[in-house]
Formats: C-alpha cells, structure tokens, sequence
C-alpha cells in the first residue's frame, strides 16, 4: 500500500484505553441492586416494582428532558439516571404516592444534579438529596416507613423508630430476620435485606466498581460504636437503611472523597453521624443525613487528604 | 557467595495492567532485516543539540563512518549504518513530524566497514574517562526510546553518590518484544555492558531488572551473570509504567528520585538493556551504534515479529518485510501503545531509539469520546507519581496554571496510565501536558522578570 493514500491518525498517546465505561460502571451498579429489588419485590409484591420503574423512567426522563432544554448533551445513556432513580425508589417507604416518587426524583435529576452542572458536579448525592427533600416535605408519608404484616396488627414503626419511643420491644425483630430480610418487612423499599445488600456489595468490589474502604469502615464504626450505646451492634448494621447506604449511597464517586486517607475519614465520620443521630437526634434514623453531611464536607476533607507525590518529602500544607 | 537472582519481586504503587499483546512477536525468533537499498540518517537521533553533517553529496561513505559530528556536550554523533554514496544532505521527514536535515546514502550492497573500527581491548585496560569518551564517539544513546546521549548519563558529578547501576529490562510497553528478544539473544553482552559502565561510574553494584512476563529472559540473564561479583538479577511485577525510570529506581532500591531531580540524586544509574548491549558490542567491534531491534507489530501487520534493522531504514520497508498491512493501518505508532508517538507518514527512518512500529488497525486504534469526569478516583489510584490527574487536567482546562504548578503538573511523567483508565475517556495526559507547558512557560516569565 502507498503510504500517500494511507490517512494516518495522529493523536497523542496514550493509544488505547481500558474497557470500563462511566456506562459499564453504572450498570454494574444496577446489576449489584438486583438482589435487594428481587427481595422487594419478594416480601412487597409488584407495588415494589412498580415504585421501582416510575422512579427511573422519571429520573432518565427529567435528565434528557433538562439537558434538551440546557443545550447539553443528553447523556441519559451513561445510566446514571437509572442509578439515581432506584436509590431514590429503595428509600421510599412502600405507601409513597405515585406524586411522591415524581416529584422527589425530578428534584433529585433537575435541582440537584443538573443545575449543578450535571454529572460529576452535583456536590450531593442526587438521591439522598431526594429523599431529605421528601422527608421534610411530606414528613408523614415518608415515615410511616414499615410495618410488619406477619404479626398480628401492622403498626407504623420502624425497628428502629420502635426502639427510639420505648415502643413494644417484642415487637422487634429477630437479627437473623434482620439480616435476611424475607419475614417482616422493616423499612424502606430497598433495604430491608441486609443479605441482599452484601450480595451486592461484594459484586461492586469484584467487579472493583468500588473499594473495601467506605463500606466497612462505615458499617465497622457503626459496629464499634453500638456497645458504647448498650445497643446490639447486628441489630444496628442491619437495620435502617445503614447496608444500602453504607454500599450504594456513601460510596457514590462524585460526592465522596478519592483518596485513600480521604475515605477513611469520610467513612468513620458517616459511622459517627450515623450513631450520633439515631442515639440523640429528633430522627429514628440517621443514615441519610450522615452520607448527606459527609458529601458537604468532602471537598473539605479532600483538601486536607492530598496524596504525598512521588519525590517529595513530606508535603507541607501549601 | 550472595543469591544472584532475588525470588522477592520489585514493585511500585500505582500502576496499570493494560494487555500485554506480546504473544503476537516473544515467540518468533528475530529476524535480521533486508539490507535497505537507501538509509535516511537524520542530524537528530538523540536528545540534544542535533549534530554537524560531516559529508556532502556524491561523498563515499564507509559502513560505521562517521557522518555528523556532534555540536556540544549533550549532543551525540551519527554514524553511516550501510557504506555506500550520499545521495543528498538535506531535511527530510522525521519521526518527530517535522523535516530534519538528513543525510541520505545509497548502500553499494557490500556493508564495507570503515578500517578504522576496530575492536577495543578488553574493558578493563581503559580509565572511566576513556570509557565514557569511547561511547561517546560511538553514538551510544539511551535505546529505550528516550535517546539521552549515554556517555552524558555516565558523566556525574563528583557531588552525586552512584552506587548502582540499574538495567531496565522491564519492557512494560505492551506489544514490544525488543528487549525481550535482546536479553535471550546476547545476555552476556547485556552484562558485559553493565560491568563496563559499572567501571566508568566506579561503582560495585549493578542490578538487571526485568517483569516477571519474560521468564526466558530472566533465565538468559541470570545464567550469563553466574559468579560475577556485584552483579543482581533482579523480578520486577508485570505493571505498566514499571520501566519509568523512577518507578524502576524505587522497586528496586526502595528510593525515591527527589522531585525535579536526576536518578543520580538517588545514587543510581539507570540505562536500558539494548544500551548496554550496545556498549559491549562496540566494545567487542568498535562499531558505533547503526542498528537495532525494533519489534513491528500489532493487528495490521501480516506476521509481526522482532527484527535486527539499520538505524536509518525506512518504517514502511520494516513494515513491508512483516508481510506488509493486513488491513488498512488507522495509525502507526512509533514506540508502544502507551507512551509512543503517532506518525504521519511510513516514510521515515528507524531511529537509535525506535524499539517499536505498533500498527494498530481502525478497531484497535479507536478511542471513544469523552464524557464528564465522574470523580471515581481511578487516575488518581494508579498514577505511579501519586498525582490526582483529574484535578490538574481539569484546572488545565480553566487555564489556571498557577493550580496546575500547585497540584505538581511538573512532576507528571506523561505515562498515560491516567487516561488509559479513566472510565469517562477523559484525555487527561494531553490536558496535563498543555498544563506543564504553560507551568513552563510561567516560570521562564518569572525568571526573566527577576533577573531584569
Ligand atoms: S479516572 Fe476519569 S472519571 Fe475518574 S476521576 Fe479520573 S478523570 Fe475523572
Ligand atoms: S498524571 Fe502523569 S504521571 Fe500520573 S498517571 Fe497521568 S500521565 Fe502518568
């Protein structure tokens, strides 16, 4: 072949790429949800499900929706929407309206994400900034979280808001049911099975979506921290939402930090909140509003964690 | 008597794990190439001041003669790989993209040595200075691709402690097989190599290190290097950019090069394996540097392989004698995928530093668009100088320079490994280099607002 016909590309190196997409990472995300939706849809029937798929084709919708009108591309393609529309359907209890789920997945995909500049630079997490903005919102449709239709009446608590009001402790659950999640329903849509969750979890580190870093130490201080508080440390990782986001929400890229020492901070202070919150705050539950406290805090964090670079001594705060 | 060959394997942090393609050419025996019919022999083969042509058109040159001197310290000479006459002494393509003076020689066909080579004594007979000018006239650069004048590498200064002299037979490019091929072909000229420089820098130990992807090698190696005193074979992880100079000193001597500094700040001297081939080789003949092993390869070329060609000949006739295109080639790279460089044209000639031609076919040279950076922290893990790449590509794109020189732009060793695994397809090696540029370009401003 004549080298003149020849159109050579000319680009600078580095002249291939690895395989993982923002696209393929996303759908392992919605992959590692699975387990806890075929629990949901298990234990909640096809209410679950539906929940579920208004969610995500309102998130996808909103977000092409927006970028069209922003004069951005549309990248519902990248499937994040889809992962912001099940995380935000897992916490919402199980009697959301139908206008619930719209509105707090459109504030999550609109407000939250896309005004901010879309992905990668919302500085919340878009789903957990949902679900804060439904619970403020509709504070009785949103608590009303669980009931346990497998005893005799269904009552309106949580585990965990149970154990806050002094309410009936024979009424709590066993930590195996906890754990699995299949007898009683507990708490919102998606986190009801603790089992499921881990399923998932251990998938993402496989697939090395995410690293050990943020769940363990999140869910291990959690742990650590109940004994303090005379509180039975299974009964407090399984309960709450606390498997769901210590694995999916806290570990979200954009909104937490990306070094090593950074995470670590960032996961022991969500364990912190966490506990603070449940022990001593106005809420049965803290696992939102800690994830949602450490993702303001992260660009802080990120500030005081810079990697020492290669060469460099000991780097002195410039 | 100390374990020759450490079963510990050497590493650094960070790093990639890209595909290796090596199969494609480590198991086909090296082929000595065609005698080129013309050599192209550029005034630039080597880092540095480019040199003087020595001869003029109509000249007859002899195989080995020199034909452009060098012009100043970091500056090294050219010599004429085919004898024969020059044709022309003018600019011609040059790997670089740009048109660099030439001389251009017709071979006669017979490789007539020039009577003055002669083999040297045995090294051992000559001071560290005649060593170094030895090389020097030789045309010895750094053959690993970054073509560093060798006997300037060898010249330190009395300030500096050297005590090791680390060959880099890591080869962490993917698809290359040249170093492979050299260390199994003529170890012992691989040691002898290092026990001639270990002479001209005065220093007792010498280690060989290379990935544990080329057992053959490591078992060549080790083998030639039996009994010799201070002399380590040492195996290296198999992870790219493990042949970077700094990240070889550091997983072989758990040292750092001090930021803006020369390996010899950390008491090392690093020099590749096909170099140190190269000095013994001219030690053995007295032949100046005129060839060497290129590995042609990748999924457009018919049968890729390794092959022994002149510096000077054309890439497309390297090409031509693996079988030729298999399919049209979307870019032929000089170098490997990781760090080489895209060419423009096949026309142009081998260099002293061209351990590669990647031709890679419109699939395998695709590179999708980028999307926004989602902060997964991946460039930022397996950048093996501990940057966060996605921060000064980003602060490279709001042209904040002053950012970019804060977050060490400078530091950036321009390995690719950032961009290689960034989900979004963000190019973020090219955004750094803009970044370093202008960091650069800054402080040249700066310097010249103080001194004035
Ligand atoms: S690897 Fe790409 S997407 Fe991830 S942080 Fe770096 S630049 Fe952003
Ligand atoms: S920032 Fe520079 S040194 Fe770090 S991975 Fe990217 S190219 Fe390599």
């Amino acid at each position: 072949m004549d080298n003149k016909d020849m159109m050579l590309t000319v680009s600078s190196s580095p002249h291939i790429r690895a395989k993982a997409t923002t696209s393929s990472i996303m759908r392992d995300v919605v992959i590692a949800l699975i387990p806890a939706l075929a629990v949901a849809a298990y234990v909640f029937g096809a209410k679950a499900l539906l929940i579920v798929a208004l969610c995500v084709a309102t998130c996808v919708a909103s977000e092409a929706i927006t970028e069209r009108i922003m004069h951005r591309d549309v990248t519902v393609g990248d499937w994040s929407a889809v992962v912001t529309g099940i995380l935000l359907a897992f916490n919402l209890p199980i009697q959301a309206p139908w206008w619930m789920c719209v509105v707090g997945c459109v504030f999550a995909i609109v407000v939250v994400k896309q005004l901010f500049g879309g992905l990668g630079h919302n500085f919340v997490n878009p789903a957990l900034a949902g679900r804060a903005f439904l619970l403020s919102s509709w504070p009785t449709h949103m608590t009303g979280t669980a009931f346990i239709p497998l005893t005799d009446t269904v009552t309106s608590a949580t585990p965990l808001g149970i154990l806050k009001e002094g309410g009936n402790l024979s009424k709590l659950p066993s930590d195996l049911n906890m754990f699995l999640g299949l007898h009683g329903v507990y708490g919102a849509i998606g986190e009801i099975s603790a089992l499921a969750l881990l399923i998932g979890g251990v998938y993402l580190l496989i697939r090395k979506v995410i690293n050990w870093r943020i769940p363990v130490i999140y869910i291990g201080t959690v742990a650590i921290l109940s004994p303090l508080f005379k509180q039975d440390p299974i009964f407090m990782i399984c309960s709450g939402g606390l498997m769901l986001g210590a694995i999916f929400m806290a570990t979200d890229y954009v909104t937490s930090p990306t070094t090593a020492k950074g995470q670590v901070i960032y996961a022991v202070g969500c364990g912190l909140m966490t506990m603070f919150i449940r022990m001593f705050g106005g809420y049965p539950e803290g696992v939102s509003y800690s994830i949602l406290l450490m993702n303001v805090a992260t660009p802080l964090i990120e500030r005081f964690t810079r990697p020492r670079v290669y060469g460099y001594a000991k780097e002195k705060s410039e | 008597m100390f374990d020759l060959q450490k079963t510990e394997i050497c590493s650094f942090r960070g790093g990639i794990h890209p595909p290796y393609n090596k199969e494609l050419t480590n198991a086909v025996p090296v082929r000595e190439a065609k005698e080129p019919a013309v050599v192209t022999i550029p005034m630039s083969l080597h880092i540095g001041a480019p040199c003087k042509p020595v001869v003029k058109k109509g000249d007859t040159v002899l195989m080995g003669q020199m034909v452009g001197e060098a012009t100043g310290f970091v500056s090294s000479p050219v010599h004429a790989s085919v004898s024969g006459t020059v044709k022309a002494v003018e600019e011609r393509p040059h790997p670089n993209g740009n048109n660099v003076l030439s001389v251009v020689i017709e071979s006669d066909g017979k490789d007539t040595v020039d009577p003055s080579i002669k083999p040297y004594e045995d090294f051992t007979s000559y001071s560290s200075k005649e060593i170094i000018d030895i090389i020097k006239n030789a045309g010895i650069v750094g053959m690993g691709g970054a073509t560093f004048p060798t006997h300037v590498k060898l010249t330190v200064s009395p300030d500096k402690h050297v005590d090791t002299v680390i060959l880099n037979g890591a080869e962490c490019e993917p698809y290359l097989t040249a170093d492979d091929h050299l260390m199994q072909d003529s170890p012992e000229r691989v040691v002898k190599g290092l026990q001639i420089a270990m002479r001209a820098l005065n220093v007792q130990k010498g280690v060989i290190a290379i990935e544990t992807n080329k057992p053959e090698a490591i078992q060549a190696v080790s083998k030639a290097a039996e009994g010799l005193q201070g002399i380590e074979v040492q195996k290296l992880a198999t992870k790219y950019p493990q042949g970077a100079e700094k990240q070889l000193i550091t997983a072989v001597t758990g040292r750092e090069v001090p930021a803006g500094g020369l390996p010899a700040d950390a008491g090392v001297v690093v020099m590749n394996v096909g170099t140190a081939n190269q000095v013994a080789l001219t030690f053995e003949t007295g032949m100046p540097l005129i060839s060497r092993y290129v590995t042609c390869t990748g999924d457009a070329v018919k049968s890729p392989c390794t092959m022994k060609v002149k510096v000077g000949t054309p890439y497309q006739e390297v090409i031509d004698q693996c079988g030729g295109f298999s399919q049209p080639a979307a870019k032929v790279i000089s170098g490997g995928p990781m760090m080489g460089v895209a060419m423009q044209r096949t026309d142009v000639p081998v260099m002293k530093g061209t351990s590669g031609i990647l031709c890679l076919s419109k699939e395998a040279a695709y590179i999708p668009q980028p999307s926004a950076c989602i902060r997964c922290g991946r460039c930022a893990s397996v950048c093996p100088i501990h940057l966060q790449p996605f921060l000064i590509s980003a602060f490279a794109q709001k042209k904040r320079w002053d950012r970019c020189e804060e977050f060490h732009a400078l530091d950036c060793i321009e390995c690719g490994s950032c961009s290689y695994i960034c989900p979004a397809k963000r190019t973020i090696v090219s955004s750094i280099r803009v970044g370093k540029r202008q960091v650069q370009a800054e402080r040249k401003k700066r310097a010249v607002k103080n001194n004035g």
